[in-house]
């Protein structure tokens, strides 16, 4: 995992849930972000989508446990793509 | 040189650094520049991450920064949360506070036809009608090939019935304006390029009941529809669609493509919420043509029918399908006035010419103040101007200077300027009056009689050379859609500034104590055509105005007095015997502040809100001037009801 996909991830993650960036760690989750609900996680699915120009499987959008394997995913299908 | 900062580089700001930027000047209570900072961010990273952050940031200066209030419904057959953050941060680059209520899944029939349902609670200014094909015609989607002919035609009647149905309940309730999702049809029919073959077909089917659609909206007012079968055309049906969001979110769109979707409401609210452009004022080198006059010549500048010249015709047809419209069209650019005349009226791969621009500022000045000079020469607000120019630089500079102007950002590559234009909301009207189609003429007309009237010793000589001719008549269905524009968009002559849609002047036309009447002018020099509007209601002994307006262009030459004193003798004639109104300051109504004081009526009482004045009509002194003409037609009727 790079740091520079955790990075824009914590950032995007930062703009949907509305917490600043620094607050956001790779082990952050539905847990310990208080307004991760389902609604949310679609926005996040939607934001991560487009910022990378990738596009998630319903098993992938399950996988996104917490915002480590976010970042995981990201990297996983840009690679497939390459 | 005329585009001497082309290759000067505006200063960047990267997004990241814009957020901060935000918050550090929300926190210093620097509000106008947190906000222009922030349609800044948007501008640059449309993205759904920034729209959570746009609109979080928007909570905290929706209060402290002058924003249109306007209150969207949303009623579907989809998940159309995610769009909701995108269109409230595109409303807001409008200028535009947005408040939106979501019905719940497919209760968009209860939530029409029940007068206490969430939706009329809400109180919306307008609603989106956004229900998928597959809801609204379910047979006709999943099952079409089981169907038999006859059964297929009548599930496409019963559609278009229960639509019919709804929105004439949705009418009795609300007089919001009502946005409807036409029906998408399959882009793969059940069977294949068989069902191309006949109208009959799926597709056929689906196109049919499009056209009622259509056709029923027409008979109601204020109801548009949305083809949305042309938008996901436009992006392509294979980018639009995501299976696997419809199958486990609802959510049919794919992320890219939400904010296209937030982009074509837009294109409803902008006009409806009266943030519109009247006037787009463009560059000349590398904007409506290509290269620089002053250094390429006439033979060296890019326009004509080929590449790549016609890019730049692509554009000129683009800013002449706007002017017929009623936009007005005006140049600002830096340039040797004889260079640029030669071309604007010489050069053969031209499309627009001289005389399609109400106002020309061809000089070496600031742009900011030339644009100023354009707003005041055609009398419309700064906020009533569009900007196209090529250069980032003159971009910046005007956004920074005046940012209650409309600039448009062009792409880098001139093939996609025409859509840049034609996509803009700002441009988009919902009704078209005769008085919107011959504008530029109109202007034009303008021209002369102002020059005409420095060469009289007096105003009345003036007048009387004029010989004004005003046609006033109770609105009627062929008027009402005039009025109702021009009590949305008149802002300096108007002494309470009360906006009215369609159907709420369709309503009060009914109530026989409310009177509305329209005035048409004509001169000497041509046809304004439907100018002013007044409207009263009777209470006991006195006849209060409502709403007094007119549009500027025949301010001062004493119609506001004829239609006044019109209104007095037919209260009067009613049995009133005061006739009172008020006068509501607004930042723009300046013009109209003396109205009542300089004709002769009392000063009653002064508000926080404003000041009311009355005329005692036995006593009264006020007649229309007798250089004007006066035609009054008879209250007959032709008052609006033939629609809903």
């Amino acid at each position: 995992l790079t740091a520079g996909t955790l990075e824009q991830v914590r950032n995007v993650a930062s703009d949907i849930f509305g917490i600043p960036a620094d607050r956001i760690t790779a082990e952050s989750s539905p847990e310990t972000i208080e307004n991760w609900d389902s609604m949310q996680h679609l926005n996040l699915v939607l934001a991560i989508e487009e910022k990378f120009a990738v596009q998630l499987e319903p098993e992938d959008i399950e996988q996104m446990k917490n915002i480590g394997a976010v970042a995981a995913l990201v990297e996983k299908l840009q690679s497939a793509v390459r | 040189m005329s585009d001497a900062n082309s290759n000067s580089t505006v200063r960047e700001r990267n997004p990241s650094n814009l957020r901060a930027e935000v918050d550090a000047l929300i926190a210093q209570g620097a509000f106008d520049l947190a906000s222009r900072r922030l349609a800044e961010l948007w501008r640059r990273d449309p993205a759904s991450g920034t729209a959570s952050f746009v609109t979080s940031r928007l909570e905290q200066l929706r209060d402290n920064v002058a924003l249109a209030k306007f209150k969207l419904a949303i009623l579907r057959s989809f998940t159309v949360e995610p769009i909701v953050p995108l269109l409230r941060a595109e409303a807001f680059a409008y200028g535009i506070d947005l408040e939106v209520h979501v019905g719940d899944f497919n209760t968009y029939v209860q939530d029409m036809l029940d007068g206490q349902s969430s939706l009329y609670r809400f109180a919306p200014n307008a609603v989106v009608l956004a229900v998928r094909t597959d809801q609204a015609a379910p047979e006709l989607w999943r099952d079409f090939a089981d169907l038999a002919p006859e059964v297929a035609r009548e599930a496409a009647e019963r559609v278009v019935r229960g639509y019919e149905q709804w929105i004439g309940a949705f009418r009795k309730q609300s007089q919001a304006a009502l946005i409807v999702h036409t029906l998408e049809h399959p882009s793969s029919p059940s069977l294949g390029v068989l069902d191309e073959q006949s109208e009959a077909g799926q597709s056929g089917l689906i196109r049919q009941i499009n056209r009622e659609l259509r056709r029923m909206a027409a008979g109601f007012h204020g109801v548009y529809g949305l083809d949305y079968d042309a938008l996901v055309a436009r992006h392509g049906s294979e980018h639009w669609h995501d299976e696997r969001k419809w199958l486990t979110a609802r959510l049919p769109i794919s992320a890219g493509y939400l904010l296209h979707m937030a982009r074509e409401w837009m294109r409803f609210v902008v006009p409806l919420s009266g943030r519109t452009a009247k006037v787009l004022v463009v560059d000349l080198d590398n904007t409506l043509w290509g290269g620089i006059i002053g250094e390429d010549g006439m033979a060296g500048i890019k326009v004509g029918a080929e590449y790549p010249g016609a890019a730049y015709q692509a554009l000129q047809r683009a800013l002449l399908d706007l002017s017929r419209k009623g936009i007005l069209l005006a140049v600002c650019s830096k340039n040797n006035l004889d260079d640029a005349m030669e071309a604007l009226d010489k050069h053969p791969g031209m499309l627009v010419r001289a005389k399609h621009f109400a106002a020309l500022r061809i000089n070496w000045r600031d742009k900011v103040q030339n644009l100023r000079e354009i707003a005041e020469e055609l009398n419309v607000g700064i906020d009533a101007l569009a900007f196209l120019d090529d250069n980032p630089f003159e971009r910046e500079q005007v956004r920074a200077a005046l940012p209650e102007v409309t600039v448009i950002d062009l792409p880098k590559n001139p093939l996609e300027y025409a859509s840049a234009v034609r996509n803009c909301a700002a441009f988009e009207r919902l009704t078209l009056s005769a008085e919107d189609q011959q504008r530029t003429e109109m202007y034009a007309v303008e021209k002369q009689r102002a020059g005409a009237e420095q060469k009289f010793q007096s105003k009345e000589d003036f007048f009387r050379f004029l010989e004004q001719e005003a046609e006033l008549e109770p609105v009627s269905e062929l008027t009402l859609a005039r009025v109702a524009q021009l009590t949305q968009k008149t802002n300096q002559f108007n002494l309470t500034t009360r906006r009215y849609t369609e159907p709420q002047i369709a309503e009060m036309a009914k109530q026989p104590e409310w009177h509305i009447f329209s005035i048409k002018v004509r001169d000497r020099f041509g046809d304004h055509g439907l100018v002013g509007v007044a409207i009263t209601y009777d209470v006991g002994e006195q006849c209060e105005v409502d709403t007094f307006l007119l549009s500027c262009r025949v301010i001062g030459r004493t119609v506001e007095t004829a239609l006044l004193a019109h209104l007095a003798e037919s209260a009067a004639q009613r049995g009133c015997k005061r006739l009172t109104g008020w006068f509501l300051p607004t930042k723009k109504n300046t013009p109209a502040r003396d109205f009542y004081e300089q004709h002769d009526f009392e000063l009653q009482v002064t508000t926080c809100e404003g000041s009311l004045w009355t005329l005692d009509l036995d006593s009264s002194t006020l007649r229309c001037p007798d250089w004007i003409k006066l035609k009054v037609a008879e209250l007959i009727e032709s008052k609006p009801g033939g629609k809903n």
